[in-house]
């Protein structure tokens, strides 16, 4: 799974810090860092992220597979 | 009819954020036709942000950005094949390996490119990058990685300025060459790019602005190992990043026939490229970096932005009239809004900072590195930029949207002393800086005409 935050939308809610903390950390007050691929065993734990964040910044998917068509 | 331009051949060029998000909404929007995206790196879409943060602090590898899908695109994506023309009478793609891709709509959003040193010479020295791909990324996070003595940026504009906090967050020494004042001068004027230069020499930056760099010195086997600066100084590095603002990819569409030129592919507000001659098309769209649109809030100037929120919503747009009957196309006129993060603050920008004559700050203080800087122009709020007070941008947002009065009536609990004494917004002309902005005024500066400079690299 990827994520991508919005942080154009972000304004440093932090719910996704507490929610999925190895994914998700605050870089200062207010920046948000994340890991852009989820580990399989955090799956979860993104997904109840991006359902919390207050203004619905992270979105979580798969990637363009290379062979796509 | 409606019906037929659900259906058809669309070809979009640009796999990036923009072309991703436009195919999305295509079939959002219940275009059931060929779909195909050509791209001219190998990699399927990824985000550029994470690059010049996660990667570069050795959190996350290049090669693990790619972009989440919203949705199935069922599109053909050609991947590492550049487009390398546009025949708009017979309505075809010309590509690199040879082929022809035939359209009935084209959406053109082939982005920028890092602006290369201007020396090809000196630029191919082992140890020399610039960073916009995520294999350029890749190639500078390993040098980090090694430990460096000291990396050299050049430019002190946004991309540079993190780059810089990267490097010091590693423990890397680092010199920031800037031919303008101070940092992130161009894209957020006098004001706070005092605030910048501070945050880069507290975090042990070796900033030196006002000079440029003259020369890249190798050594006998190609490898880089210091630069000459206009001062007569001369700094010893074994890594140099050029931060010299971004190229907009348009050399393709040299024979188009298009409105393509250096400050990137003129469209009208539904998105729709403008011809040389000025007259809309209706089958060509453009979007994101390439791109450049009137704003009616900006005096109708053209701008062009290297924001990554503006390549969604103008590719959310330009996909929408792409297949929507004219009176039923929408404007695209979302406000710019940018973000960096950068020795440990978080900078976002709402407006056109460079659109202003006047700043006051409207909340916080430079001394609390925390606060809200507000810019007008002639009486009229045109931009604000906060700094680690991001829940106030929405507000200031609004305030630009509905051009209330600036200096900005009271409307917050921790309103600043300083908040009524306006101070000139020091907006240097563009020629001076060594980056370029992330938001151009294609135009004119509000209070004066702009030098074009044309690209020498």
């Amino acid at each position: 799974m990827q994520i991508v935050v919005d942080l154009t939308r972000c304004q440093g809610y932090a719910q996704c810090v507490f929610l999925a903390p190895d994914v998700f950390e605050l870089h200062g007050e207010e920046g948000l860092l994340y890991a852009t691929a989820v580990p399989d065993d955090q799956v979860e734990r993104v997904r109840q992220a991006a359902a919390a964040c207050p203004v619905q910044a992270i979105l979580a998917g798969e990637g363009v597979s290379a062979g796509a068509r | 009819m409606p019906g037929d331009l659900q259906d058809g051949r669309i070809v979009i060029v640009g796999a990036s954020l923009a072309g991703l998000r436009a195919a999305e909404t295509l079939r959002e929007e219940g275009f059931t036709g060929s779909l195909t995206v050509v791209g001219d790196e190998p990699h399927p879409p990824y985000d550029r942000p994470p690059l010049s943060k996660q990667v570069l602090l050795g959190k996350a590898s290049a090669d693990t950005t790619a972009l989440p899908m919203r949705r199935d695109t069922d599109a053909d994506w050609r991947l590492g094949v550049a487009a390398t023309g546009l025949d708009p009478l017979e309505k075809r793609v010309m590509l690199a390996d040879g082929e022809s891709l035939p359209f009935d709509r084209l959406l053109i959003a082939t982005g920028t490119r890092a602006r290369p040193w201007p020396n090809p010479e000196e630029a191919s020295l082992d140890g020399v990058f610039t960073l916009r791909t995520s294999d350029e990324a890749g190639g500078l996070a390993e040098r980090l990685a090694a430990g460096p003595g000291r990396v050299l940026v050049i430019g002190a504009g946004f991309t540079g300025s993190e780059i810089a906090s990267a490097c010091r967050e590693r423990g890397i020494e680092v010199t920031v060459a800037e031919r303008g004042p101070a940092p992130l001068v161009g894209a957020l004027g006098g004001t706070l790019s005092k605030l910048a230069a501070v945050m880069h020499r507290n975090h042990g930056v070796d900033l030196r602005c006002g000079v440029t760099v003259t020369t890249l010195r190798g050594d006998g086997n190609g490898r880089f190992t210091g630069a000459d600066l206009s001062d007569g100084s001369r700094v010893d590095a074994d890594v140099c990043v050029v931060a010299l603002g971004a190229v907009r990819n348009v050399e393709w569409l040299a024979e188009s026939g298009l409105a393509a030129g250096p400050r990137g592919v003129a469209c009208d507000a539904g998105c729709r490229a403008f011809n040389m001659y000025g007259i809309v098309t209706d089958d060509v769209f453009v979007a994101g970096d390439v791109s450049r649109f009137p704003h009616p809030l900006f005096g109708y100037q053209m701008l062009s932005l290297e924001h990554w929120g503006n390549a969604v919503a103008q590719a959310e747009v330009a996909a929408h009239n792409m297949v929507s009957p004219g009176p039923l196309r929408r404007p695209h006129l979302a406000v710019p809004t940018f973000w960096s993060t950068q020795f440990g603050l978080n900078i976002k920008s709402v407006g056109v900072p460079t659109y202003s004559d006047h700043v006051v700050i409207a909340q916080g203080s430079l001394e609390a590195r925390r606060l809200a800087v507000v810019y007008g122009f002639q009486g009229r709020v045109t931009a604000a930029v906060t700094v680690d007070m991001a829940k106030s941008l929405d507000y200031y947002k609004h305030l630009i949207e509905t051009a209330a009065p600036f200096p900005p009536p009271l409307g917050s609990a921790d309103r600043a002393i300083a908040a009524d004494i306006t101070i000139p917004s020091d907006v240097p002309d563009p020629s001076g800086l060594s980056h370029g902005p992330t938001v151009a005024l294609t135009g004119h500066l509000p209070d004066r005409r702009l030098t074009v400079v044309q690209p020498t690299g």
